[in-house]
C-alpha cells in the first residue's frame, strides 16, 4: 500500500515536468497554431542552459534557483528569436510549411547543443537544501520530487491568473478563441505571437531546468520529450490549460503504474491511451470541435495529366537512371538505391497527404512493418528475398488497415497524432518484443539474393519495383480513385453530397500507401542486409513528411524529388562535417522560407510564368 | 402527382424548436420556394430534406421511398440533388471533371485506380455544362471562377446526379440582378424538362414571386402559409410576420 502511494507521488512528479512543457506548447498552439516541434528542443535547451549555469553558480539555493531562471529566460528569448525570425514570415503559408520550419530549427538546435556540450550524456549537480529524501509512510521519497509535486499546480495557478486577471492574458485568450477577429479588432499580432512563443519557449525552458539535478541532459531529450508533450496537449484537449494539467497528471500516473502491470508495454501504454480518448473524445478532453485545425493546405491547381512531353521526360530519366551502373561505382550505388525507396516512402505517404488532405505523423510504421515483415520471413522461415518482398505490402497494407480504420475517424491534427499514436505502438511493439524482434539489435543477415548480390542488380531491382509502383501510384492520382480523394479533400460536404463515402476512400488511400511503404520497407532491408526499430521512429516519419513538403504538395513528381533533393542533401552533408544536421536544418528553414510551393512547385510556377499562362491550360511540366 | 411528399418534419436544438410540424408535398416540374424571415427555419428544413441533420420526427418520402434518417450519400442516390448557400465544388479541379466525378459516382466507378477519369463521360459532362452555360469554360480551374459561375457549376453537378428532386439553398444569392433572372429561368425550364421538383429558399423577393409555383412560409419553425404566390402575398399572417404588424 505504501509503495504504491510513494508510486503515485513519484507519477505526480513526473506529471508536474510534463505539465509545465506541454502548458508551453497549449499555450503556443492556441494563439498562433503553429505544431512547433521545436517545443522539445527549447525543453533540451532549458537544461543545457541550467546544466552550465548550476555547474559554476549552483552550489548555494540563490545561484541554483537563479540559474533555473535565467535559463528559462534565455529559452523563452530564444523562443522569441525563433518567432521574430522565422514563424512571422510563415503565418501566411500552409500549416504544414510552418511545421516543416520548426522541424529545421530542432535539426539545427540538435547540433547547436552538440556543438557547445558534447555529445555525452551530463550529469548535473544536485539542488542545494533538496538533496535529501524524506521519509513517506515509511518509504524514502526525494524531496526535490516533492518540490515538483508542489510547483505543478502552482504554476498552473500562476497562469490562469495571467491568462483571466491581465489584459494581455484576455488579448491571448481571444486569439485562443478566434485569431482573425482579434486580428480584426486590432489587436498587434506581431506583438502577442512574440510574447507567446517568449512565454511557451520559457515553461518548455524551465520543465528542462528542473529535469538537471533529476536525469542526465543528453541530446535525446527532444524529441522524447515532444512527442510525450504533444499526447499531453491533445488528449487535454488543443490549447486548453486545464485540459493539459488534467492529462499531464493522468499520464503521469499511467507511466508510474504502467511499468507495475504492464512491463512489457509501458512503451505503448500513453499511446494507447491516447487512441482510446481520442476515439471516445474527439477533441480532447477539454477540446473544443473549433479547435481542431485543418492541418491540410488551400488546394491548388488542377493536377495535370501527362502530356506526350511529360512522358517523354519521365522515360528518359527512367533510362538514365537504369543507365547509372554502367558509369557510378558501388558507393554512389548505393546511396542511389536508397534515394529510389525513399522515392517511393515519399510519394506513398503524398497519397494521403497530397490527394488525401491528411497528415500522417507515423508513416515510417508501414515502412518499417515491411522491412521487419522481410527480414522476419527470411530468418524464421527461411523465405528467398522475392517471396520476402512480396510480403512486405501485404504485411505493411494489413497494418495499415486496421490502423487507418480508426485514423479516419478524425480529421486534421488529431487525425495526425493518431497516426503518429499507432506508429509508436508498433515501434514499442517491436522494441520491447525481444523474443521475436530482438529488440535494438535489430534483425542482421538479410541480404538479397545471390543473383541480386550485386550492388548494381539490386539496384536495378530497387528501380524496377519502386519505379513501376511509382508509375501505378500515378495512375491511381488520375483514375476515378484519386478524383474521389481530391474531391474529399477539397469539399467534404460536397463529397458526402454526390454520394463519395470519404472516410471510406480514406481508409483504402490510407491502406494504399500503407502497402507501398510496406514495399519500400523490404527493399531497405535488403538494400542494408539489416532491420532496427529506428526504421519505424518518429524521425523516419519526419524525413518522410519533409520530402513530401520539400517537393511540393500540390505535384505528383514533387515527393520523388523531394526525397532525391533531402537524401542527397543528408548524404553530402553527413560526408562532409559532424555538423549535418545544422546543414540540413539550415537548409530546410531556407528552403521554407524561399519556396513555400515546396522545390517542383516553385519550378512549375517559374514554367508557367516564362509560358505567359496562368497555369490552367499550359504544357504539364511533371 | 406528387413526388415529394413530406409529413410533420421536426427537429429541435437544446430547447429551439427549429423545425415544427412541417408538411407539404411538391410535384414534378413544380418549383416551390420557401421562405420566411431569419431563424424561420429553411436552413434546417433543407439540411433535414438531404440528410445533414436527422429529423426528430417526421416523414420525407420521394417517389415513395423514405428518406428520413439516412445519410446524405444515400439520399442523394435516391434522387436528391443539392445546391449550397455557400457554394461548394471541388476547387482543385477543372469545372468538367467536378461533372465528371459526380458520374463516376452516380456510375459507382470511383474504385477504379487504372483507367485516367478525364476521358469518363466526359460528353455527358460537357453537355450538361452547356446546358447551364458554362460550357465555354469546362477547362478552368474551379477555384479561380467568379461567384455567378460557381452557381452555375453547382446547378451541373447536381443535374449529374439525374435528380427527382433539386435543393437549391438561395441559388442567385451574390449574382448580379441580370444572372439572377436567367439563373432561375434556366432552373424553370429544366425542372419542366426533366419531371423535377425543386424546393428553393430565397431572400430577394422578386425571384421569388417571379418563378415560384407555389411559397411556403415559415416563421418560427411553423408553417404559417402555403399556396399560389398571389394568395401569399395577401395573406395577412405572412404580411405580419414580414412587416411586423403584430396582429
Amino acid at each position: 500500500m505504501d509503495f504504491y502511494f510513494v508510486q503515485f507521488l513519484s507519477g505526480l512528479a513526473t506529471a508536474a515536468t510534463l505539465f509545465l512543457v506541454s502548458s508551453g506548447l497549449t499555450v503556443i498552439f492556441g494563439v498562433t497554431r503553429i505544431v512547433n516541434f521545436a517545443h522539445g528542443s527549447f525543453y533540451m535547451l532549458g537544461a543545457y542552459v541550467a546544466w552550465s549555469l548550476v555547474e559554476r553558480w549552483g552550489d548555494t539555493p540563490p545561484g541554483f534557483w537563479g540559474g533555473v531562471l535565467l535559463a528559462a529566460v534565455t529559452v523563452g528569448v530564444l523562443g522569441a528569436v525563433m518567432e521574430v525570425v522565422l514563424l512571422r514570415r510563415l503565418y501566411r503559408s500552409p500549416e504544414l510549411f510552418q511545421l516543416l520550419a520548426t522541424f529545421g530549427v530542432v535539426l539545427i538546435v540538435q547540433d547547436a547543443a552538440s556543438w557547445l556540450w558534447g555529445p555525452e550524456d551530463l550529469l548535473g549537480r544536485r539542488a542545494p537544501l533538496l538533496r535529501g529524501s524524506v521519509e513517506v509512510l515509511g518509504q524514502p521519497f526525494p524531496l526535490y520530487d516533492l518540490m515538483l509535486i508542489v510547483l505543478g499546480p502552482l504554476v498552473l495557478v500562476a497562469l490562469l491568473l495571467l491568462f483571466h486577471r491581465t489584459r494581455w492574458g484576455t488579448l491571448v485568450r481571444a486569439a485562443t478563441r478566434d485569431r482573425e477577429m482579434t486580428a480584426a479588432l486590432g489587436v498587434d499580432q506581431a506583438k502577442l505571437f512574440t510574447s507567446v512563443l517568449f512565454l511557451g519557449s520559457a515553461l518548455a525552458g524551465l520543465g528542462g531546468a528542473l529535469q538537471v539535478p533529476r536525469e542526465a541532459v543528453n541530446l535525446h531529450m527532444d524529441m522524447a520529450m515532444v512527442v510525450e508533450a504533444f499526447v499531453v496537449v491533445v488528449v487535454g484537449g488543443m490549447g486548453s490549460l486545464p485540459g493539459a494539467f488534467v492529462a499531464s497528471l493522468l499520464i503521469g500516473q499511467l507511466q508510474a503504474f504502467g511499468i507495475l502491470v504492464f512491463p512489457q508495454i509501458t512503451l505503448v501504454l500513453v499511446f494507447l491511451f491516447m487512441a482510446v480518448v481520442l476515439v471516445l473524445r474527439p477533441y480532447g478532453l477539454f477540446g473544443r470541435p473549433e479547435e481542431g485545425p485543418p492541418a491540410g493546405e488551400a488546394p491548388g491547381p488542377p493536377l495535370r495529366p501527362d502530356g506526350p512531353r511529360a512522358a517523354t521526360v519521365s522515360l528518359v530519366l527512367l533510362a538514365a537512371l537504369a543507365a547509372v551502373p554502367l558509369v557510378a561505382g558501388d558507393y554512389a550505388l548505393i546511396v542511389l538505391t536508397e534515394v529510389v525507396i525513399l522515392a517511393l516512402l515519399a510519394s506513398s505517404l503524398h497519397l494521403l497527404t497530397g490527394l488525401g488532405g491528411l497528415v500522417s505523423f507515423g508513416h515510417a510504421a508501414w515502412f518499417g512493418l515491411g522491412a521487419y515483415g522481410a527480414a522476419l520471413l527470411v530468418r524464421d522461415a527461411g523465405a528467398p528475398m522475392l517471396p520476402a518482398l512480396a510480403a512486405a505490402p501485404l504485411v505493411a497494407g494489413l497494418g495499415a488497415l486496421v490502423a487507418g480504420w480508426f485514423c479516419v475517424r478524425r480529421s486534421g491534427l488529431y487525425f495526425a497524432m493518431l497516426t503518429l499514436a499507432f506508429a509508436q505502438i508498433v515501434w514499442s511493439v517491436t522494441f520491447q518484443w525481444y523474443a521475436v524482434t530482438g529488440g535494438d539489435n535489430g534483425i542482421l543477415g538479410v541480404w538479397p539474393a545471390d543473383w541480386a548480390s550485386s550492388k548494381a542488380v539490386y539496384y536495378e531491382l530497387t528501380l524496377l519495383l519502386a519505379g513501376g509502383t511509382l508509375w501505378l501510384l500515378r495512375r491511381a492520382a488520375f483514375a476515378p480513385f484519386g478524383y474521389a480523394l481530391r474531391a474529399g479533400r477539397d469539399s467534404a460536404l460536397r463529397a458526402e453530397a454526390v454520394g463519395i463515402d470519404v472516410r471510406h476512400r480514406q481508409w483504402m488511400a490510407f491502406t494504399l500507401a500503407g502497402a507501398c511503404a510496406g514495399l519500400a520497407g523490404g527493399l531497405y532491408a535488403f538494400a542494408h542486409g539489416s532491420v532496427f526499430p529506428t526504421l519505424m521512429a518518429v524521425p523516419v516519419s519526419v524525413d518522410a513528411l519533409v520530402m513530401v513538403l520539400l517537393g511540393g504538395l500540390r505535384t505528383l513528381a514533387g515527393p520523388a524529388a523531394g526525397a532525391a533533393l533531402f537524401h542527397g542533401l543528408e548524404t553530402e552533408a553527413m560526408r562532409l562535417t559532424d555538423y549535418w544536421r545544422l546543414v540540413l536544418g539550415l537548409v530546410i528553414v531556407v528552403l521554407v522560407l524561399a519556396f513555400p510551393q515546396g522545390v517542383v512547385g516553385f519550378a512549375r510556377s517559374l514554367w508557367d510564368r516564362r509560358r505567359g499562362g496562368n497555369g490552367s491550360a499550359a504544357e504539364p511540366v511533371a | 402527382m406528387s413526388r415529394l411528399v413530406v409529413r410533420d418534419l421536426a427537429r429541435a436544438f437544446g430547447g429551439v424548436q427549429a423545425v415544427d410540424g412541417v408538411s407539404f408535398a411538391l410535384g414534378a416540374g413544380e418549383l416551390l420556394a420557401l421562405i420566411g424571415p431569419n431563424g424561420a427555419g429553411k436552413s434546417t428544413c433543407f439540411n433535414l430534406l438531404n440528410g445533414q441533420l436527422r429529423p426528430d420526427r417526421g416523414s420525407i418520402r420521394l417517389d415513395g421511398r423514405e428518406l428520413a434518417g439516412l445519410p446524405p450519400r444515400r439520399i442523394w442516390r435516391l434522387g436528391v440533388g443539392r445546391t449550397f448557400q455557400i457554394t461548394a465544388t471541388f476547387a482543385s479541379m477543372t469545372v468538367r471533371e467536378n461533372v465528371q466525378t459526380v458520374l463516376l459516382s452516380r456510375h459507382r466507378c470511383l474504385s477504379g485506380l487504372w483507367r485516367p477519369a478525364a476521358s469518363r463521360f466526359r460528353d455527358e459532362a460537357q453537355a450538361l455544362l452547356d446546358r447551364v452555360g458554362m460550357g465555354t469554360q469546362a477547362e478552368r480551374p474551379c477555384g479561380v471562377l467568379a461567384y455567378g459561375d460557381l452557381k452555375r457549376v453547382e446547378l451541373a453537378m447536381a443535374l449529374a446526379g439525374d435528380p427527382g428532386l433539386l435543393l437549391m439553398d438561395e441559388p442567385t444569392a451574390g449574382m448580379a440582378p441580370g444572372e439572377r433572372q436567367e439563373l432561375m429561368a434556366l432552373t424553370a425550364a429544366l425542372a419542366h424538362d426533366r419531371r423535377m421538383a425543386v424546393l428553393f429558399t430565397e431572400h430577394d423577393m422578386d425571384v421569388v414571386f417571379g418563378y415560384a409555383d407555389r411559397i411556403l412560409v415559415l416563421d418560427r419553425g411553423r408553417p404559417i402559409a402555403e399556396g399560389a404566390p398571389a394568395a401569399v402575398r395577401a395573406d395577412p399572417r405572412v404580411r405580419a410576420v414580414y412587416l411586423g404588424d403584430e396582429a
